[in-house]
């Protein structure tokens, strides 16, 4: 048999594995080779999960770690009460601002990081006035950084169930507008909020501009900062807020991906 | 949608319904539209507080114009390595298998938002002054990378680094236009009669042309955009435009051009929309042919 | 013109453990339109694409015109074909596509054969729109068109009608029916409505795992159907308990002809429900179960002690076939295939 189509399969499977080998190798040697740099210190990694030794050695780190994981927390809370319910209530209600609201969430990607912060910065002089210098002001503007990003995580979850017919319905059972939002609309975008906090956390566990400009601490403030004195230091926690990011955000995909494919 | 939104009944008046989105657009108007106000506000500002085009006008300096510069090749330059390679991944995983093809897609949506401090540190690591090829290359093969130079701190440095979130990028936004392309096209072009060569340049070629200069425009803005892995990498001087920003921020203020960060923030807004509304535009003819 | 024969000579095709042809043998003559008809996965749709050239088989021959074409690849084989849906390429108008195929053989004349074939399939007015600004039925006839702008030795029909909304559906495989009639090129149409291929083809093929199960004029697949499952897939069958005694078998009293015999004994008829009488009668052993209005016809169940038969009566019948009425159960004479 002649197998014309089969050796086009061939060829395509050499291509294939040529792109994956090539582009896998380019991927893959920085994250080997943070390895091997972070490793040539051996006491490094059994310092890095050693956290009151840690904190001890580098309280800058200890400090970026712990706001860190504050702003994460902090911002995802923010994003949801900002954004729930208004995506939720324009969609109900009031249709024709949907565009405005779109418009308004999609504009960060527009405006570069480093563009807001010569923005925010007399903003947050006022922050300041207010409410002091913490690295936890640092919530206001990421959660502005986010809001494309968990914007279309949630109107997608909107767009997949029929909100309208489901408040309708709900209302015509007696419900009022607080009830159908809490009890009816969100259980039904449960996985959108969840990607959309997902993001955010993600986001925020890699924000420096903002930070940094603003004079304030954080993660990657805090790396940065280690790497001028402690270099093998400075790459491991590197490579441990990667692989923290990878198993954040690959949880995230996957889960989407399974969603999708059970459709 | 619109025709519905308008049918839609109100039971009650509209301001009431309003009122629900008070806080969302009080927060949005504080922190987004005030600070985009102050920039392109600021931009016009002289340092009296009256109108003043002198900021615009420091714009025309050799320094910023070369910045811009450096700006524009660095982001053209690693958006089209980006897209070419993203492009060609894209296409493998398009014939591959499901099982390699998810793997291959989660790990791009990670390292596409992987830039900034712990990305420049990766290639100091790979291959900074004693980096791990740095160092094999020089052991084994006694090659020195940078024998010409340190280049890494440099824009081709920047152009490599910028590759490793350019690339999965890539893959993002184009495989939805890759897996538009139908195979019946490519079955019905053998039919009529077309090589493999004919079908790509008057078929998929041609389909996939807005989607992937669209994709490429994107690619741009995003490098345009980074600030962390390049303040990361470069300590010294400010090769690209963010960097000049930074050090409109932190140095001190030069006599009389107390607002020319806001000026060349302006600028960079200004790139970075033109370029978002010619992606969208594409955008939109990508969606007509292979929605 | 005239088209040329087509000979799939023991077709084997394997995915997996799963025969999708299993030795398959079809002869199609010149300027014939035979249709495949088949539940899906029955190979009929392999069997049109390894016949396309748009895969491969993993044994047999395909001959056009007398000539070995198993080993050319698709875009030398000289055939047009029609897909489902979503073929048309979205970035050329109507024309464009229509003249895709004679640009690539660097034929002369090309706008004017482009103009000559929308006509032909009655969309001259369309030829500058592009595939989204027209219907699905407008679609599939662009896509005839440009399948048949080439000259084809063969035309491929695959499943062209399925993604479209039933009046549509009528109206074109009329028209694919007049236009082939009108052309004469050899054409293999797939589909899985036996409505479509009795009305279309001038032979059709009943598929089942991979082989041939029956290939006939329409009539006679209808009329005659060589075993219970083409009797079952082309149109709906009673199944009625009898006794065959050689050449006949009796159901329910009724003698009725056997189609190809079988053993004597205890044996399952397939009768069409429009074989079926149903008259009322007082003392008739039948009694109406349901009755559903259809249109025309109706539809009447009627209980014949165990039994339930169906039958399709005028509608003008309906009003004295009320649920509970007596009624005695006949058959007409034309031969019935047995259950096996």
């Amino acid at each position: 048999m002649a197998g014309v189509i089969a050796a086009r399969r061939r060829r395509q499977r050499v291509f294939r594995w040529t792109v994956l080998v090539v582009l896998g190798i380019f991927f893959l040697l920085p994250l080997a080779a943070m390895l091997e740099f972070s490793t040539r210190n051996s006491e490094t990694w059994p310092l890095l999960v050693n956290w009151p030794k840690l904190s001890d050695t580098y309280p800058d780190l200890a400090e970026g770690i712990v706001s860190s994981l504050e702003q994460a927390a902090l911002t995802a809370v923010l994003m949801l009460v900002l954004l729930v319910p208004t995506a939720i209530w324009v969609r109900l209600r009031l249709p024709r601002l949907r565009r405005l609201v779109e418009f308004l969430c999609l504009l960060p990607l527009t405006i570069p990081a480093i563009v807001l912060v010569v923005g925010l910065a007399p903003v947050y002089a006022w922050v300041t006035y207010f409410l002091g210098g913490s690295s936890l002001t640092l919530v206001f503007a990421y959660t502005i950084l986010v809001l494309p990003y968990a914007y279309r995580a949630i109107d997608a979850g909107l767009s997949a169930i029929d909100v309208k017919t489901l408040a309708e319905a709900a209302r015509s059972l007696g419900a009022g507008w607080t009830t159908v939002i809490v009890r009816v609309v969100l259980p039904n975008i449960r996985s959108a909020v969840l990607s959309a906090a997902f993001l955010t956390v993600a986001l925020v566990l890699g924000e420096f501009t903002i930070a940094s400009l603003l004079n304030r601490t954080n993660l990657q403030v805090s790396i940065e900062l280690l790497g001028k004195s402690s270099a093998t230091m400075s790459v491991a926690v590197s490579l441990a807020a990667l692989l923290l990011a990878f198993v954040l955000l690959m949880l995230l995909s996957l889960a989407g991906g399974s969603k999708k494919e059970s459709k | 949608m619109a025709s519905q939104a308008v049918a839609a009944p109100r039971r009650r008046p509209r301001g009431t319904a309003l009122l629900g989105t008070v806080p969302f657009f009080a927060y949005v108007t504080i922190f987004l539209i005030i600070p985009t106000l102050v920039v392109v506000i600021g931009a016009f500002a002289g340092d009296d507080g009256g109108v003043s085009l002198a900021n615009v006008r420091a714009l025309t300096n050799d320094y910023i114009l070369d910045a811009f510069g450096r700006s524009i090749v660095l982001s053209a330059v690693s958006a089209l390595i980006g897209a070419i390679g993203g492009a060609l991944l894209a296409y493998a995983l398009v014939t591959a298998g499901g099982t390699i093809r998810r793997i291959v897609t989660s790990a791009a949506g990670v390292l596409a938002q992987f830039g900034g401090v712990t990305l420049a540190f990766a290639f100091l690591a790979t291959i900074g002054l004693s980096g791990f090829v740095t160092v094999w290359l020089k052991d084994h093969l006694s090659l020195d990378i940078y024998s010409g130079g340190v280049w890494l701190f440099e824009l081709p440095g920047l152009i490599l680094v910028y590759t490793y979130f350019q690339i999965p990028l890539m893959l993002i936004v184009f495989l939805p236009a890759l897996d538009g392309i139908r195979p019946q096209w490519r079955e019905a072009c053998e039919n009529l009669g077309a090589t493999t060569w004919q079908y790509w340049t008057r078929v998929a070629g041609p389909l996939l042309a807005p989607a992937f200069l669209g994709s490429t425009l994107l690619l741009f803005a995003n490098a345009f955009s980074a600030y962390a892995t390049a303040a990361a990498l470069v300590s010294q001087g400010s090769p690209i435009i963010p960097l000049q920003i930074r050090g409109a921020l932190t140095s001190e203020v030069v006599l009389g051009q107390q607002n020319l960060g806001k000026a060349m923030a302006l600028g960079m807004v200004i790139v970075v929309a033109v370029v978002m509304g010619l992606y969208s535009l594409l955008e939109r003819r990508t969606a007509k042919w292979l929605g | 013109m005239t088209g040329v024969a087509v000979h799939l000579e023991g077709l084997r095709r394997t995915f997996g453990s799963v025969h999708a042809l299993d030795n398959l043998d079809l002869e199609i003559a010149a300027g014939e339109l035979i249709a495949l008809l088949g539940p899906s996965g029955c190979g009929k749709t392999t069997a049109l694409r390894v016949l396309a050239g748009l895969e491969d088989a993993d044994g047999g021959r395909v001959l056009v015109g007398g000539k070995d074409v198993t080993a050319l690849p698709a875009n030398r084989r000289d055939m047009g074909m029609v897909f489902q849906a979503y073929s048309l390429f979205p970035h050329l108008t109507a024309a464009e596509n229509v003249e895709f195929g004679l640009k690539l053989r660097g034929r002369r004349r090309v706008p004017g054969r482009a103009a000559e074939m929308l006509e032909l399939v009655g969309l001259s007015s369309h030829g500058g729109r592009y595939p989204h600004q027209m219907s699905g039925g407008q679609q599939q006839r662009v896509a005839l068109a440009r399948a048949l702008a080439i000259e084809p030795a063969v035309l491929l029909l695959d499943e062209p009608l399925s993604a479209l909304d039933a009046k549509v559906r009528v109206q074109l495989r009329e028209e694919i029916k007049r236009i082939q009639t009108e052309v004469g090129t050899t054409t293999l149409f797939v589909t899985h409505d036996q409505e479509e291929a009795l009305a279309v083809a001038d032979r059709v093929g009943v598929m089942r795992a991979g082989r041939l199960e029956q290939l006939d004029t329409p009539a006679e697949v209808y009329q005659r159907p060589v075993s219970a499952f083409v009797a079952d897939f082309v149109g709906l069958s009673n199944r009625l308990p009898g006794t065959v005694t050689g050449p006949v078998i009796s159901v329910l009293g009724t003698e009725l002809p056997l189609v190809t015999p079988g053993a004597d004994g205890a044996a399952t008829a397939l009768v069409r429900p429009e074989a079926v009488d149903v008259t009322p009668a007082p003392d008739g052993a039948g009694r109406v179960l349901t009755s559903s209005f259809l249109g025309p016809t109706s539809r009447v169940i009627v209980t014949v002690g165990e039994t339930l038969v169906v039958a399709q009566v005028a509608s003008s019948q309906l009003p004295a076939l009320t649920p509970g009425t007596a009624v005695t159960v006949n058959f007409h004479p034309v031969p019935v295939a047995l259950d096996l």
